[in-house]
């Protein structure tokens, strides 16, 4: 009898996971797009976002991003996109798993993230044994596209923002010394605060201590206390929104009123909403500058408001240029062909964008000007 | 520097001790490390920040509030997924736990669903207040936390000693078939057990929310593990281990980040703790196996 149980119970297993397979296939995918009238390229773009899961500020601001831009472009008929939107939810495993599906199950012609740098360490190298075109817009560590010739980024990386904040810093409040604070268990937090660390030391500033941390952390308060008690000018912190929020506000809480200069991570005005009047002084380096006098900034700023009911941030504006220059890319190629899109992507030069004039350097990374901003009055104005 | 950070570290061992005796009182009576611990610790966590900081309710509202939803939990978890499971033979005594892991699982994914993933803040009233002793400043939040840690201790302890719910409850631990030939109500002390469990789970959860400002629905799962940690160490079914386990912890944590580097912070601390069951295996205040299986 209970052969009979244990055979019942190994079918009702196999029927629950061909089950959830099956649904998992029918995991979130955009709209379709409207129908193209004549030779408009068709082309299936996949992108991996953090959709849900810690981050998924980073995530949601994205995906709009590329939502915004995929309905413009469309609707101009020179190509026509369908994003295969899969969440990673911050993983990297769902990650892998994601590119995985996008590459062989939904034939797609690119990818577009993840958001990450973490995730993209591992999703990179399988897009690029597959010769899948793959492009961050929020990866930032160093190494990212050094990873493959199909490695390609438009997100300013920490190597190029950092020294400009932190040199405009040390100008104005003229520093001496200095704490690092960075998370150790993640790709991009660590690079962020070698850079940090290696500008410091070009500039002579006195390291007072390192200090870190992990991610998921809610207490801060002995590392703090040691930053404290050690006097700094300033301190140099590397996290992402969730840790970094929370630093600055237990930091502001516990008297340390010195400036804290951030990296790629606290771009996000999801610091502002959590950390509130903690935020006030933060300072970063960014390309993006929604107040920019420029028509197309205006527009875009405009629009994506009256899509999504708030003004784009970095994130949202580095996706929105992101799936341009795809589209770019898929008309200078011609057809959506995966050798021949990398091909005409590793061509783009001045591109005119919502963040400013883009090109890609001979190892598919940026270049491009960034400017330093300051948290006042609850939201990003320029660093004076 | 030394003083600020011993406040820290008391503090943190505080909420660590009364996370840890949840642990301990029900695995004394149950024999079952109860996963799901953590996840109750995080909703008390949750249900606090919802009265205090989105109802702007006092504090001691806060606490009750969050007593009794993981009590209610705990009352949950004992009759729905513990008590079906108990006297059933040909069962792998190793069922309770699974089932407390499922249910801590599926606990994560309802907080998920509900409250969101991120960091919320947990608004204290009198989270400003502080007091400057010479060139130390102590929070009156810290105070707080450690003052209703002890009460909480200090009351547990009581009631286990001088009480005859107490004592009732020692007995069943000790042996649950004597204890119930003698006529005690062991079903309705299993029940109570993992009720007051959860209930000091609550409470601690909002003393976290409390001495952090932040919460958010990944927590349990780090103080669930720390929580385990510490009744090893401490000695399993010990309340006096799982207070000196938990404020052991919580100094060594925080004087490693102080005057070593913050980056061996839980290296250190849990290498001490295998140093120490090495040496001792049924951990400081544990007792050495009985010869008699219960």
């Amino acid at each position: 009898m209970s052969r009979m149980i244990r055979f019942a119970g190994l079918i009702s297993i196999l029927a629950f996971a061909l089950l959830f397979m099956g649904a998992a296939k029918d995991a979130p995918k955009a709209a379709a797009p409207a129908k193209p009238k004549g030779p408009a390229i068709p082309a299936k773009i996949g992108v991996i976002s953090i959709i849900t899961g810690q981050g998924s500020g980073y995530g949601e601001a994205i995906t709009n991003g590329f939502k915004l831009a995929r309905d413009e472009i469309n609707a101009k008929n020179e190509v026509s996109i369908e994003l295969v939107v899969a969440d990673s939810s911050g993983k990297q495993e769902q990650a892998l798993a994601a590119a995985q599906k996008l590459i062989n199950s939904d034939r797609v012609v690119a990818i577009l993230g993840p958001t990450l740098s973490t995730e993209m360490k591992v999703v990179a190298p399988e897009a690029n044994a597959s010769g899948v075109p793959i492009m961050g817009t929020s990866t930032t560590a160093a190494g990212i596209t050094q990873i493959g010739k199909f490695v390609f980024r438009n997100s300013l990386p920490e190597s190029l923002a950092i020294p400009a904040s932190v040199k405009k810093t040390v100008k104005k409040y003229n520093l001496r010394k200095v704490a690092l604070f960075y998370g150790n268990d993640d790709v991009f937090t660590k690079s962020g605060f070698d850079t940090m660390k290696k500008v410091a030391e070009e500039l002579k500033l006195s390291i007072v201590t390192i200090e870190t941390f992990q991610k998921g952390q809610s207490d801060y308060k002995a590392q703090l206390t040691k930053i404290k008690a050690l006097n700094p000018d300033a301190v140099f912190c590397s996290a992402l929104y969730e840790e970094g929020a929370v630093i600055l506000s237990q930091a502001r809480k516990m008297g340390i009123k010195v400036p804290f200069v951030g990296g790629n991570g606290f771009n996000s005005p999801k610091v502002i909403d959590i950390a509130k009047e903690a935020a006030e002084g933060l300072i970063v380096a960014t390309p993006w500058y929604p107040e920019r006098n420029d028509p197309k900034v205006k527009a875009f700023v405009a629009r994506y408001d009256k899509a999504y009911g708030k003004k784009p941030d970095q994130f949202a504006a580095q996706a929105y240029d992101a799936l341009y220059i795809m589209a770019e890319a898929l008309k200078k190629a011609g057809k959506a062909d995966r050798q021949k899109l990398r091909d005409a992507l590793a061509g783009v030069r001045n591109f005119n964008g919502v963040l400013g004039k883009f090109s890609f350097d001979a190892d598919r990374d940026v270049v491009m000007d960034p400017v330093v901003l300051t948290i006042k009055g609850g939201k990003f104005q320029m660093f004076q | 520097m030394l003083a600020e950070q011993l406040i820290n570290g008391i503090t943190l061992g505080s909420i660590y001790a009364v996370v840890a005796l949840g642990y301990t009182l029900v695995f004394g009576v149950l024999d079952i490390i109860n996963m799901a611990h953590g996840e109750i610790f995080m909703f008390g966590a949750f249900v606090g920040m919802l009265i205090v900081t989105k109802a702007q309710a006092p504090l001691w509202a806060g606490f009750l509030g969050a007593i009794l939803a993981t009590a209610a939990m705990g009352y949950l978890l004992e009759r729905f997924a513990l008590r079906p499971l108990r006297g059933r033979t040909g069962g792998s005594p190793l069922a309770p736990l699974i089932s407390t892991i499922g249910v801590s699982i599926l606990l994560e994914n309802i907080a998920h669903k509900i409250f969101g993933a991120g960091n919320q803040l947990f608004e204290t009233p009198f989270a400003e207040i502080r007091f400057e002793i010479g060139p130390i400043t102590v929070y009156l939040v810290q105070v707080a936390i450690l003052a209703i840690s002890l009460l909480l201790m200090a009351g547990l302890s009581l009631w286990l000693r001088k009480t005859n719910a107490g004592k009732a409850l020692r007995a069943t631990a000790e042996n649950l078939e004597t204890a119930a030939l003698l006529g005690v109500n062991t079903t309705g002390i299993i029940t109570a057990t993992v009720v007051i469990a959860s209930a000091m789970g609550g409470v601690a959860g909002v003393l976290v929310g409390m001495a952090f400002n932040y919460i958010n629905n990944q927590m349990g799962l780090a103080m669930g593990l720390k929580g385990l940690a510490i009744i090893i160490f401490g000695g399993m079914g010990s309340v006096a281990g799982a207070v000196a386990g938990g404020l052991i912890l919580g100094l060594s944590e925080t004087l490693v980040v102080a005057y070593g580097s913050s980056g061996y912070r839980d290296a250190i601390a849990f290498a001490a703790i295998i140093v120490v069951l090495l040496l001792r295996p049924q951990g400081l205040f544990g007792q050495a196996p009985p010869e008699m299986q219960r």
